[in-house]
């Protein structure tokens, strides 16, 4: 096995043995990258090979003290390029932002370095976090590193594609709608977006304000929860991070559950489900019963009106959040915004703009309690949930591009975790027709520690 | 597109274009009054549910106020902050005129 193959678990066992260096870890995420990174188009920027090399040695010298304070010393991660990294090109995906260099660490960024990662480079994603593909990007699309043709799914698209490609041992990520748990299903691995808050998005260019949350890709669900562990916390310059206590969610994976009661809700397994990935989830569900989870039906009335209640709250706050691109203190003006950025833009002004503010705006947050609710009184049957990532399997890149509502169906399975806030976990059920299927697993609000245990239970078994 | 009415006229995305600082070619305005017709057309579904009584929801995780100490900390300098400006004078940013005062 490859040294850029292991997770980011494997990597400390064998720093800390000395089986390998911190040198020799980063060269080899190096050379993959070298080797595939132009054809696949999944990192926009990569740190330069003598800063990272200086910085691997220093972590080499360090490693003696390995402590509990930098459980990522020297392992190399890859940063969706939506996070500010002081002094490294951030471009959001969009032509407006091709030259920014930011000159401030998001707080996800700083606690990932501060706990001793090297960032390797910045990952491509659908321009703004603007997409379900990556084809949004207006950097070029990214391929699918397991089957080249395909979109590796968005906007997270080049955070997930360096998992799969083995570019680096982890990635960060952001998820308004589906953009972890989307691409993490398409490329076969884990995604993991937590609660409304529970991480900072201090330095994250903004998309959807009362969407936007941070999260990470990781190769397994072990590796989730050590990145969750480090990146979460309240944060003085982000209001929206409450002051609840992190659990040490690594070592709460492998606690003995009680009986954990899984809810299947039957409005995600209906006719627009494609077959294949009905039955990779109902194999997943048999699977889960061997291992003792109890599994019942379950009823959210309200989800057919999900993608709609999404698509006026979040244009809306894109609408808002995008205003601030004005090319005078930062960046180019407006006349380089892409086709999706106007699109978006267009219908956030009207649904907000004057007389239509009732109609669109406000209905949807109304509508938006409901789909809340239909959550919270699910919880009280059910410990978690378990449903599709997505209705299909990926698609082909240009395939979905000249028809933008197809396209945001794509979702249908992911916005409502946003809309409620709560906390989902794309996990690998396998593959259909050699394309990689996902499996979402969703809990209350601050319950990270049980959609963890769950979807690591189902690892060990799969 | 598949609807047969477009919801959006021409005058209104222009209008619409106009509000959020774009500026559109006719050919856009044609393809954005077709893919923004179908959007608002397929939201319209949300017409279904009765909310009357229904409270909105703004944020989730049902935080109120938040507090800190009114101390000051750690801000960038001015040079960071020109640093990505496009245009600058004397410490400032510039920009074109906006008020005519002639």
């Amino acid at each position: 096995m490859l040294l850029n193959q292991l997770t980011i678990h494997q990597a400390q066992e064998g720093l800390k043995k000395k089986k390998f260096s911190s040198v020799e870890l980063v060269k080899s995420c190096l050379e993959q990258i070298k080797k595939d990174n132009q054809r696949l188009n999944i990192l926009l920027t990569v740190v330069g090979e003598d800063e990272l090399l200086k910085q691997a040695e220093k972590a080499d010298q360090q490693s003696q003290k390995f402590s509990s304070s930098s459980p990522l010393l020297g392992i190399p991660v890859v940063i969706k390029d939506i996070f500010c990294t002081k002094g490294i090109k951030t471009t959001a995906g969009a032509k407006i932002l091709e030259n920014f260099y930011p000159v401030y660490d998001a707080t996800a960024v700083d606690k990932i370095k501060k706990a001793g990662a090297m960032i390797i480079g910045k990952a491509n994603l659908d321009a703004w976090a603007h997409g379900s593909s990556g084809e949004n990007s207006d950097f070029g699309p990214t391929q699918n590193p397991v089957k080249e043709g395909f979109v590796p799914g968005g906007s997270s698209s080049g955070s997930a594609a360096a998992m799969a490609a083995h570019f680096a041992l982890s990635a960060a990520g952001t998820d308004t709608g589906g953009s972890i748990r989307l691409p993490a299903a398409f490329c076969g691995v884990v995604g993991l977006k937590p609660t409304y808050g529970r991480i900072s998005r201090y330095g994250v260019i903004a998309m959807a304000s009362s969407l936007d949350t941070v999260g990470c890709l990781t190769k397994d669900v072990t590796d989730a929860a050590l990145m969750l562990k480090i990146m979460a916390g309240d944060d003085g310059y982000d209001a929206t991070a409450p002051k609840i206590p992190v659990p040490d969610y690594p070592q709460l994976l492998t606690r003995e559950m009680k009986k954990i009661k899984i809810g299947l809700p039957k409005e995600y397994f209906t006719a627009g489900l494609s077959k294949q990935i009905g039955e990779k989830i109902q194999e997943a569900v048999k699977k889960l019963e061997k291992l003792g989870f109890r599994i019942k039906e379950i009823s959210l009335p309200h989800t057919r009106y999900a993608l709609a209640v999404y698509y006026i709250i979040q244009p809306s706050e894109v609408s808002s959040n995008l205003a601030r691109y004005d090319g005078i203190r930062y960046g180019l003006g407006r006349s380089f915004f892409g086709d999706e950025a106007k699109r978006r833009i267009m219908l956030g002004t009207h649904t907000l703009s004057s007389g239509y503010f009732d109609a669109y705006y406000l209905k949807a947050m109304k509508v938006r309690t409901l789909i809340k609710k239909d959550f919270e009184e699910a919880f009280k049957e059910v410990d978690v949930l378990l449903t599709p990532v997505s209705p299909t399997p990926p698609f082909k890149i240009g395939e979905k591009v000249n028809d933008p509502l197809k396209m945001y169906l794509s979702d249908i399975f992911t916005v409502t975790a946003n809309l409620a806030g709560i906390p989902a976990i794309s996990v690998p059920a396998g593959q259909a027709d050699g394309l990689p299927v996902g499996l979402q697993i969703l809990g209350p609000q601050f319950s990270e520690e049980k959609i963890l245990q769950v979807a690591y239970q189902y690892e060990q078994y799969r | 597109m598949k609807t047969p009415k477009n919801k959006l006229s021409s005058s209104e995305v222009k209008h619409v274009a106009k509000l959020a600082g774009l500026t559109l070619t006719e050919a856009e305005v044609k393809k954005f009054q077709a893919q923004l017709s179908e959007v608002l057309d397929y939201i319209d579904i949300l017409k279904e549910v009765p909310t009357e009584n229904i409270e909105p929801t703004s944020q989730v995780t049902l935080l109120e106020n938040v507090f800190r100490q009114d101390r000051a900390g750690d801000c960038l300098n001015q040079k960071e902050v020109l640093s990505e400006a496009g245009k600058t004078h004397k410490g400032l940013f510039r920009i074109k005129r906006i008020l005519d005062n002639d």
